[in-house]
């Protein structure tokens, strides 16, 4: 399974990567690598086979519909790059 | 002072033999001379670590103290410490102040413990050598031209240099048991669910467990003592009781059934590490164990499988780091797109970016059947292997990692070669089993680990396994030279 550039750059687009162009070839090398490596699973025979998502088998607990967090706002927003009058803030994004 | 295990020290300083603040500036004193040359530490306290100390002195003469009243210890750098940096290794968190503890920082402050600083990392946890770190890698103490293992690389260096008697970590494929073998100490990975994960950053939600990094299994399972047990701020934490584990060390391994698994011994195994494994299992024999073979069939997709779970779920966890909310941010962004792609393109180093993309790609529309279905399959076969084998054995035992150390530099080239050096690690975290390293001898002057695997919540047989054989042995005694 060898990546084209193009997939590389379409890849990096969805996971909301900026990749240098110089970088790619690189990129490109390294994932097709990973890709044929993992590809030996086709290999195993996983018919009726249920997937297993998680180690446990757990149910999501339940609990009583109380607060349990208090508003921290500000102390989370000590570690924002940009905040005004408590809001984060970002490029415009409507017009 | 510092050559001493966690258990002699927490003793010694309550029977106030020594005083929390002369062994805390013992180890800050080791820590400013070694700590350049290693990199071990990407955060030292220093003025508050020894006001905990001094604190923890005043308690300890009240005679009201936990039970590692004035103990000093290291975080790795993955666990949030309110108010002190929390980086996980990444550019990207380099100006991150946790605000909050995570939930074991919490545990271990109640118990009385002082907080050392935290430890280099491999960024996010993603990595078996401690070279990915952002604050460049951390060298082992046992040759500084090799690599300590990682991620948790930073606590194994630390702890083996005598720079703290105990530290954390995380173990998400191997992260907490392969830097342990690697260095010459114990480490113990618990049962997924054991521990709560609250404030400690995510890599791969169904693989992660935290846990530590010690000298003997005695050190560890007093620290298990604390960091166990259900937190409702996980939602993967398990209720139920916490034994005792420093109770259980001295049973009897009489009858007790050791499988070794016949895959683990193949030709990728280094002959030295192999010897060296059939010695420990040898000590074992002579405590009364039965020692028999086993077949893991899937073994050899463990690997595989955990390199396209691991991605898929890391691409879906750092999808937060999105440049708005706290970490980098880049300059100047033209629109709300470029502002994602360059903060992150920028923020995160080349393995995770990597590892993001690759799991991006197993997701993604007309391969996620092929690659993560496909994957959550095999775990299913992983884990049926192993709950097999625990029919009719109690533990199973074989080597931590094929090799001894290897040189910094030697597999960073080829990302498969890299992540081979955890193929009898990975197996244990898909099935979401306990694991624990401890140090079985030395291959060419390095120290290497036999690796002990538990049933489900059965730590405290692990331990005791560990332990009795450390009564046997002084392997986890020796100190690197230059740090004695």
């Amino acid at each position: 399974m060898a990546l084209t550039p193009a997939e590389v750059r379409t890849i990096a687009r969805l996971a909301r990567l900026a990749i240098g162009e110089q970088d790619i070839p690189h990129y490109a090398r390294n994932l097709s690598r990973i890709l044929e490596f993992v590809a030996q699973l086709d290999r195993a025979d996983t018919r009726d086979i249920a997937p297993m998502a998680h180690p446990l088998d757990m149910a999501q607990r339940l609990r009583e519909d109380v607060v349990t967090e208090t508003d921290q706002r500000d102390v989370f927003q000590q570690n924002a790059p940009q905040v005004q009058a408590g809001l984060y803030i970002v490029p415009k994004i409507i017009e | 002072m510092y050559t001493h295990t966690l258990t002699e020290l927490a003793r010694a300083l309550k029977a106030r033999k020594i005083s929390s603040e002369e062994l805390t500036c013992t180890y800050l004193a080791r820590i400013e001379r070694f700590n350049p040359e290693l990199n071990a530490f990407v955060t030292v306290l220093r003025e508050p670590t020894l006001a905990e100390a001094r604190a923890a002195d005043a308690r300890l003469a009240k005679g009201d103290a936990g039970a590692l009243a004035g103990v000093p210890i290291a975080h790795k750098d993955i666990f949030c410490t309110a108010g002190v940096k929390t980086s996980c290794g990444s550019k990207m968190l380099d100006n991150f102040v946790a605000p909050y503890d995570a939930h074991i920082v919490t545990r271990l402050k109640q118990a009385g413990s002082v907080l050392l600083g935290k430890t280099n990392m491999d960024e996010f946890a993603m990595g078996s050598s401690n070279e990915t770190s952002y604050y460049g890698p951390v060298k082992n103490p046992w040759d500084r031209t090799r690599v300590p293992g990682g991620s948790s690389g930073g606590s194994a260096a630390a702890v083996a240099a005598r720079l703290a008697p105990a530290a954390t970590g995380t173990d998400t494929g191997g992260s907490i048991r392969q830097p342990a073998a690697l260095t010459g100490l114990t480490g113990i990975k618990p049962t997924y669910g054991r521990v709560s994960r609250y404030g400690m950053i995510a890599f791969a939600s169904s693989l992660d467990q935290a846990g530590v990094i010690t000298y003997t299994a005695e050190d560890a399972a007093l620290l298990l003592n604390v960091i166990a047990g259900f937190d409702a701020r996980d939602s993967t934490s398990m209720d139920r009781p916490v034994p005792d584990y420093t109770a259980t060390l001295q049973q009897p391994l009489k009858g007790l059934r050791i499988g070794v698994p016949a895959e683990f011994f193949d030709a990728g195994l280094d002959a030295g590490v192999g010897q060296a494994v059939q010695a420990a299992l040898s000590i074992y024999k002579k405590l009364g164990a039965r020692v028999q073979e086993i077949s893991l069939p899937n073994f050899s997709l463990s690997v595989p499988t955990y390199y396209v779970v691991a991605p898929a779920e890391a691409s879906s966890n750092l999808s937060r780091f999105d440049g708005v909310r706290y970490g980098h941010r880049c300059e100047s962004p033209v629109d709300l797109m470029d502002l994602y792609t360059r903060s992150r393109g920028e923020g995160f180093g080349a393995e995770v970016k990597r590892r993001i993309m690759t799991g991006t790609y197993v997701l993604s529309a007309g391969y996620y059947d092929a690659y993560y279905l496909k994957a959550q399959k095999t775990r299913a076969l992983i884990r049926r292997d192993f709950l097999e084998a625990f029919r009719s054995v109690d533990l199973i035992m074989g080597p931590t990692t094929p090799t001894p150390a290897f040189k910094l530099g030697e597999k960073t080239e080829d990302p498969v070669t890299m992540y081979l050096n955890d193929i009898y690690a990975n197996g244990v975290n898909l099935a979401g089993l306990p694991g624990l390293s401890v140090p079985m001898g030395f291959v060419d002057g390095l120290p290497v680990g036999l690796q002990i695997i538990g049933n489900y919540f059965d730590e405290a047989r692990m331990l005791a396994a560990a332990h009795q054989y450390q009564r046997e042995t002084d392997w986890h005694r020796h100190i690197p030279k230059g740090f004695e």
